[in-house]
């Protein structure tokens, strides 16, 4: 077996007393989407942040194609150079327009020749409905156009594994669709991704993998159609009675 | 059960876990590269220092004139000689420091607030606070303390005081007053709009809004440059020495046109150099306190 692209091992995070990653374990391979579900304070969007390395890790490993990026030695920025990263609240710069925010990195950080960030920013942009919006600055866009010019921001810097963090949870639910199409598309085309979400049924479609968080730890995790209908630990059905509004099917479809 | 940590939010549950936990052999090296990468960079701060710093006295000390410089500039002598006079006057900066500081902040905050005001009735006021901006900024200083400190007295009018302490006083507080609105205003504006809109979705009136939402966050942010403001203003109440007010900086320049030395004047701006240096380490601290109550672990 390969290397899987992003490997996390026994990884160990605490805020001062609180305990939030208790010996994680958790693989990805490359073309892989894993979805994390689980309950808030389980612990999904701070793994996020220990594998963009925006957190300092207090135990443990988290390793990109087999080089681990928690040593203190490494550049931080060389391992964000490979990984995109979407946020909860879109974090887009509001003194840029929708299109200097997709071009800021590939230019300054990746040297791609303005033009042709711009080029490509557009392309991506125009591929998600955006292309109105371009020249627009993002407090005068909506939150789902704000979200979508953020997953474009994430993938003009062609990363090799896009980290999504509860990027619908903001968002009014006829927008959600619109974010979501983007993703999907996106997995189709054979991004890996890192996707921590309460949307089940997106996690049900689009996951090849969704692992269950609680207290610090992975509890159970397989394939979307197990862990969702058919979960072997007690937990995981008592959270999914809680956030899905009837019992689950029991077939997969 | 399959899950070895203890269950429940209680408080037994981080001592459990980290009784359980001992780091691993991979965590224990860990730290002792980030250890050492600390002590490297302790290392070429302290050998950086110490080699520019030296360059820099080396470069004084070498000089040609070095010598004369030194009796001119450095006596002990005439630094003991002329110190009571100096701390007496000191003490005349720093009451009108103290006076002016908070009359300044009241101003600056009225005027822009004053500026930021929307209701027709009040045109008038904010008239008044631009043209009141716009001249004091443009004035010198010292012009203004000149006019006041002898243009108000020549004017003859009942219950005005003559004290020149006082008119130059008044005179700081009117120009800063003017630059220091103009900083509260840049915070003021620099508030997201959408603060402002969930302070009034909870019916706030439109003075609550700025009282109780806008002007503490705006305040936060313009701690640094009004701080440069408060330094500045420190150290120009020493122009008030030009209309013969007997604070530091007179008392230095009397000293040496009376013993050709010019240490004196070294002196006192050492009064003034330990009088801004601490607070502004007290206002870093205070904004490090802020910034890390409300920003949290995250």
């Amino acid at each position: 077996m390969s290397t899987p692209l992003l490997e996390v091992r026994d990884l160990r995070k605490t805020y001062g007393e609180r305990v939030v990653l208790d010996g994680l374990d958790l693989s990805v391979g490359a073309h892989e989407v894993v979805c994390l579900i689980g309950a808030s304070g389980s612990g999904k969007s701070t793994l996020l942040r220990c594998v963009n390395l925006l957190e300092s890790v207090d135990d443990g490993q988290v390793l990109l194609d087999g080089a681990e990026i928690t040593d203190p030695r490494a550049d931080p920025r060389d391992v964000r150079r490979e990984i995109g990263v979407v946020f909860q609240a879109y974090n887009l710069f509001p003194h840029l327009t929708a299109l200097d925010n997709c071009t800021l990195a590939p230019v300054r950080v990746h040297g791609v020749p303005r033009a042709e960030a711009v080029e490509r920013a557009r392309g991506l942009l125009d591929r998600f409905g955006l292309s109105a919006q371009a020249d627009v600055h993002p407090d005068r866009l909506s939150g789902g156009q704000q979200q979508r010019v953020a997953l474009v921001r994430a993938l003009c810097t062609q990363p090799r594994l896009l980290l999504l963090d509860e990027i619908t949870a903001a968002l009014d639910p006829e927008l959600v669709g619109d974010v979501l199409d983007l993703v999907r598309a996106e997995a189709e085309a054979g991004m890996t991704m890192l996707i921590a979400t309460h949307e089940m049924a997106f996690a049900r479609e689009v996951a090849t993998r969704v692992a269950y968080l609680h207290r610090g730890r992975v509890l159970e995790q397989g394939p979307p159609a197990q862990v969702l209908s058919d979960p072997r630990e007690e937990a995981t059905r008592r959270f999914l009675r809680r956030v899905l509004p009837e019992r689950p099917p029991s077939a997969p479809e | 059960m399959s899950t070895p940590t203890t269950s429940g939010a209680a408080g037994g549950t981080a001592e459990a876990s980290r009784a359980a936990w001992t780091p691993s052999e991979h965590e224990v090296e860990r730290r002792a590269v980030r250890r050492r990468l600390r002590r490297r960079g302790t290392l070429v701060a302290g050998v950086a220092t110490v080699v520019g710093l030296g360059l820099l006295v080396a470069l004084v000390v070498l000089s040609p004139g070095w010598q004369r410089v030194q009796e001119t500039f450095l006596s002990p002598y005439h630094a003991r000689e002329a110190l009571p006079s100096i701390a007496q006057g000191f003490l005349l900066n720093v009451g009108m420091f103290l006076v002016a500081e908070p009359l300044i902040l009241l101003l600056g905050t009225l005027v822009a607030v004053a500026r930021g005001t929307t209701s027709p009735w009040l045109t008038p006021v904010r008239l008044l606070a631009v043209a009141y901006v716009d001249l004091f900024r443009g004035l010198p200083t010292l012009l203004v303390v000149f006019l006041f400190a002898f243009g108000i007295p020549a004017l003859q009018l009942q219950g005005v005081t003559t004290s020149l302490f006082w008119l130059a006083t008044a005179a700081l507080v009117l120009c800063y007053g003017a630059y220091v609105a103009e900083v509260i205003r840049a915070g003021i504006d620099s508030v997201h709009p959408s603060q402002v809109a969930s302070a009034r979705s909870l019916a706030l009136s439109q003075s609550q809004v700025m009282r109780h939402v806008v002007l503490p966050q705006a305040g936060r942010r313009v701690v640094p440059p009004l701080m440069n403001d408060f330094v500045s203003l420190q150290k120009d109440t020493a122009l008030v020495a030009s209309v013969g007010v007997f604070e530091a900086l007179f008392a230095a320049q009397d000293y040496g046109n009376y013993n050709f030395n010019y240490t004196p004047l070294l002196v006192a701006g050492l009064f003034f150099v330990a009088l801004t240096i601490p607070l502004a380490r007290l206002t870093d601290w205070l904004g490090r306190r802020v910034a890390e109550r409300e920003r949290g672990g995250r």
